[in-house]
């Protein structure tokens, strides 16, 4: 049944509906109504068995997920940002030891300096952890994607990773259905793992790897990452037969006859096409849901009619360029399509729809740099710039920045 | 008839111990149809005092919780030397992750068991005393303050020897390690520096805390087991000597735990709930200088002329300990 | 597309004012959007929440610039935010006070719009009456449907009775058809 309610609320639901049987939870913002929420269902009774464990960090709150996980147990925790940084190690050895994991990223920018809003920093910093990245468009998907997820991840023995926007999603209310429990049940068997620690079958996990081995391992791995690519359309179509609703691992919007498509990720996605509708046919837009694996072979195949591709990123990687944007170069290679990489919203700056035109009317007059900062106040970095080439002594940047960018509160927007 | 107790002592001999005893007293270590839960096989050093004590450890849980046990330990020379792909010295059910979460893992393995229905099954958590009072810390803490059901023992042979021994925060005051070299106006260790971990697990209130070292099997059999017996968060902390960290010859290892206890360096207890409620007392004091001596940790002390105020300082910390405990009692 | 924006501190119920206003409006069979723009969690910092609502599911995501109406919960914060910043010529404006508009120091804004769509209410009064407590948020919502005519105070009284406790829901619904009494009487009139 279709609900006004909060994003958060309705993954914490979701996510109920999936059974899951221990969940570690430390706070951090903007995921704390996920697990609030979560914690608040096992605390009534009404999810059940499950053990909630308010851990002492996020690094504990991994480390209890793999315990949990090895042990037999469907798991899941949600983290952001610095968190997610701070179970770095974690998330490797979850990985690399075959573990269903599924958490929700609520999407934080990564300080320094400190920066509770939105952008992708946090989970493309660890792309290559070796999880399945998967990134909500809205609320609605978001929903999917986390059951979907624990399939996948059961199927595949690999922890998944949920990226939803923190704020932009998390905190909005909007139309939201929470799958029906039979409609989860059906689609979500009881874990049951092949690989468990057990005292009528005892097992050693964790073993060290030397050289003689660890490429395998480690190929293997690769080869096992990849076969969510094939895996990912089945298990949304029978997702979408069971609930009516579809997602998918990239979606194409206006991109037949377009000759400028942009490619982006998460909840952006909506403003971009809200844009996009007020502008002509020949700009169209891609929608990356799953990025890891990277499905290089269907982006090559959305983009095929493209002059040029612009990737609208929130994220990017200081001193080299775009983060989305080297992964579609690599998968459009040999081809004469021109990429743009257009890096936005970065620590929770708003992409408007009168911005995403600019980008529009600066590629089709050919004035789009191959890296440009979306909305960047110019006169701010020249002043700094300035500042900083008379003064000589060393020292970082931000504290002076902000006397020029003024004071954030009275600003709208 | 009247009968008494007789009391039989490990006294440095093999004469006299189990072959005495009635079957049902002896050690699990013994018994030949132990589990053998360290295997042989192994890459241990020779004399090793970890993969002694973790089989006696672990044999005594596995008798404890009649083999219903997993066990969850912490990166370091325990993991490394039992584990070397793809081979197994482990007759348990084993899980290693990092080096910093053992005490979290084994939370999340605990409530897994709780959330199935199988909290039959009991966790042992173990790690060295780098994983466990330095990097895994706030981990153990924090299974501590929510008192999940996991017993964590920690082998601490005071340093982090499986990557070259260097300085722990159970590193003992003066000892040579490769970080706290034996040069300058202060060599070695610090004084004033580490940290308890028996009391710090004491002061989190838990349901049992215990020391234990490799040269009183009975003791420590009995301590697993009687950690075994209860549920909630449990600690137990055994001295392993180290030769190759402590510069101790391979067959001094059971010798020089024992003489540690015997000076007072290392005080045997038992504590429930953060109160003391027993202690193993010290028969045949010797001074720290006996237990020192055998260690090139120590060696820098023995030169020409003695350190003999770092010595005095040492033997402060032990008559500390013996008058904070009450190791001497009347019996003695 | 009709678009609001809502301003207040901390601990006003800022946001709760527009995500229950987004309730009523999917109450009354529409598409709507709410979401709010704030800082750390501090009693006191300014806040603001927006809401869309729309015959057509709601895409865009960005903060509400060209609102059609503007909701000021705290009167001290007009001439610390620019909170009438892209309004609508023909937009409208309520704001909680017990001044007059030209006492607000926004006569000429009044002026500048249509008849009566830039009103006060004493929306902090009015709760107290029937709260107990100055919370004029919900208040608020009741005089937001009076003169929009927007959303339903049916469909607010909802969204209200399903969010809070018994007690708390029946007080806050009284002082919201209060205000949405007076309010229809003034501009309606």
């Amino acid at each position: 049944m279709r609900e006004q309610i909060e994003g958060s609320r309705a993954i914490a639901q979701t996510v109920a509906r999936c059974r899951p049987q221990v969940v570690p939870a430390y706070p951090i913002t903007p995921q704390t109504h996920i697990v609030e929420a979560v914690g608040a269902m096992v605390k009534a009774g009404t999810l059940t068995p499950c053990e909630f464990i308010t851990v002492e960090s996020e690094f504990a709150a991994m480390s209890a997920a793999i315990g949990a996980s090895a042990a037999g147990a469907r798991t899941y925790t949600a983290t952001a940002s610095q968190g997610l940084l701070y179970m770095a190690e974690a998330l490797f050895n979850a990985s690399g030891m075959g573990l269903p994991v599924v958490m929700t990223v609520a999407n934080r920018a990564i300080g320094a300096p400190i920066n509770i809003w939105n952008d992708h920093s946090d989970s493309m910093s660890q792309r290559d952890c070796g999880w399945i990245q998967l990134y909500a468009e809205d609320n609605q998907a978001a929903v999917g994607l986390h059951v979907i997820a624990f399939r996948l991840a059961e199927e595949l023995s690999l922890p998944v990773m949920v990226c939803v926007d923190g704020f932009v999603l998390t905190h909005a209310v909007e139309p939201i259905e929470v799958p029906a429990a039979d409609v989860v049940d059906g689609y979500l068997p009881p874990f049951h793992p092949r690989q468990v620690l057990d005292p009528d079958d005892p097992i050693t996990i964790g073993a060290m790897v030397g050289p003689e081995a660890y490429t395998e391992v480690r190929y293997l791995a690769h080869h096992q990452l990849n076969r969510a690519r094939d895996r990912m359309p089945e298990l949304a179509e029978e997702y979408a037969l069971a609930s009516g609703y579809r997602v998918s691992a990239l979606s194409k919007y206006r991109v037949d006859g377009a000759r400028v498509v942009i490619v982006t990720l998460g909840s952006v996605s909506g403003t971009i096409k809200d844009a996009l509708d007020e502008v002509d046919d020949s700009v169209g837009l891609v929608t990356i849901t799953l990025y890891r694996p990277f499905p290089a072979d269907e982006i090559r195949a959305a983009l095929a009619c493209a002059d040029h591709v612009i990737v609208l990123e929130r994220a990017f990687a200081p001193g080299a360029g775009g983060v989305v944007a080297a992964d579609v170069g690599a998968a459009l290679s040999g081809l004469p399509t021109r990429v743009s990489t257009v890096v936005a919203g970065l620590g929770g700056r708003a992409v408007t729809k009168a911005s995403v035109r600019g980008v529009i009317d600066d590629a089709k007059a050919d004035r789009l740099p191959s890296l440009s900062f979306l909305d960047l106040r110019t006169d701010v970095i020249d002043h700094e710039l300035a500042r900083q080439a008379e003064a000589d002594r060393p020292g970082p940047q931000t504290q002076a920045l902000l006397r020029t960018a003024g004071v954030p509160a009275s600003r709208i927007g | 008839m009247t009968t008494q107790g007789v009391k039989f002592y490990q006294v440095g001999s093999r004469a006299v111990g189990n072959r005495l005893l009635d079957p049902s007293l002896r050690t699990e270590q013994a018994n030949p149809d132990r589990r053998n839960a360290l295997n042989s096989g192994h890459r241990a050093c020779q004399g090793c005092g970890e993969a002694l004590a973790a089989r006696y450890v672990v044999d005594a849980a596995v008798r404890a919780t009649n083999g219903r046990l997993l066990a969850v330990n912490a990166t370091g020379c325990l993991e490394v030397f039992s584990t070397p792909y793809p081979e197994s010295s482990w007759q348990v059910p084993w899980l290693h992750s990092l080096f910093a979460n053992a005490a979290s893992v084994a939370t999340g393995v605990s409530a897994a068991l709780k959330a199935s229905g199988r909290d039959d099954i009991r966790v042992l958590a173990q790690g060295g005393d780098g994983g466990t009072v330095d990097i895994g810390f706030a981990c153990l803490s924090g299974m501590f303050e929510r008192n999940d059901d996991v017993l964590y023992v920690c082998y601490d042979n005071e340093a982090y020897m499986n990557t070259g021994v260097q300085r722990s925060g159970a590193t003992p005051p003066a000892a040579r390690t490769a970080t706290s070299e034996a040069v300058g106006p202060q060599p070695g260790n610090r004084f004033g520096t580490g940290k308890d971990m028996a009391r710090i697990a004491m002061a989190h209130e838990i349901p049992y805390v215990a020391t234990a070292t490799v040269a009183e099997l009975h003791d420590l059999e009995a301590k697993v087991e009687r950690a075994m017996s209860m549920r909630g968060a449990r600690y137990l902390h055994v001295l392993v000597p180290c030769p190759l960290g402590w510069g101790s010859a391979p067959s001094d290892t059971i010798r020089l735990a024992r003489l540690a206890q015997r000076t007072g360096l290392f005080p045997l207890f038992e504590a429930e709930h953060g109160e003391v409620t027993s202690v193993q007392p010290i028969r045949g004091r010797v001074p720290v200088e006996e237990y020192l001596r055998p260690q090139k940790r120590y060696s820098h002390l023995f030169k020409d002329p003695p350190a003999t105020a770092v010595i005095e300082a040492i033997q402060a910390i032990a008559d500390r300990n013996i008058q904070r405990y009450g190791l001497l009692s009347e019996e003695a | 597309m009709f678009e609001i924006r809502l301003h207040g501190r901390g601990g006003q119920g800022v946001v709760t004012a527009a995500e229950l206003l987004s309730v009523a409006a999917f109450l009354d069979g529409k598409e709507a959007q709410a979401f709010p723009s704030f800082g750390s969690e501090r009693m006191g910092a300014p806040v603001m929440a927006f809401c869309r609502i729309s015959d057509t599911p709601i895409r865009v995501r960005e903060p509400v610039t060209n609102p059609d109406v503007v909701i000021v919960i705290d009167a001290s914060l007009l001439h610390h935010v620019d909170v009438f910043s892209g309004l609508a010529p023909d937009g409208y404006v309520l704001i909680n006070s017990t001044r007059t508009l030209d006492e607000l120091g926004i006569g000429e804004l009044a002026e500048r719009h249509p008849h009566n769509r830039i009103i006060t209410v004493v929306a902090s009064d009015i709760a107290r009456e029937h709260i107990g407590r100055p919370l004029p948020n919900v208040c608020l919502l009741g005089a937001f449907s009076a003169l929009t005519r927007t959303v339903s105070i049916g469909s607010i009284e909802t969204a209200v009775h399903e969010r809070f406790s018994e007690l708390v829901a029946k007080a806050n619904i009284a002082a919201a058809r209060d205000a949405y009494d007076r309010v229809e009487v003034a501009s309606h009139a």
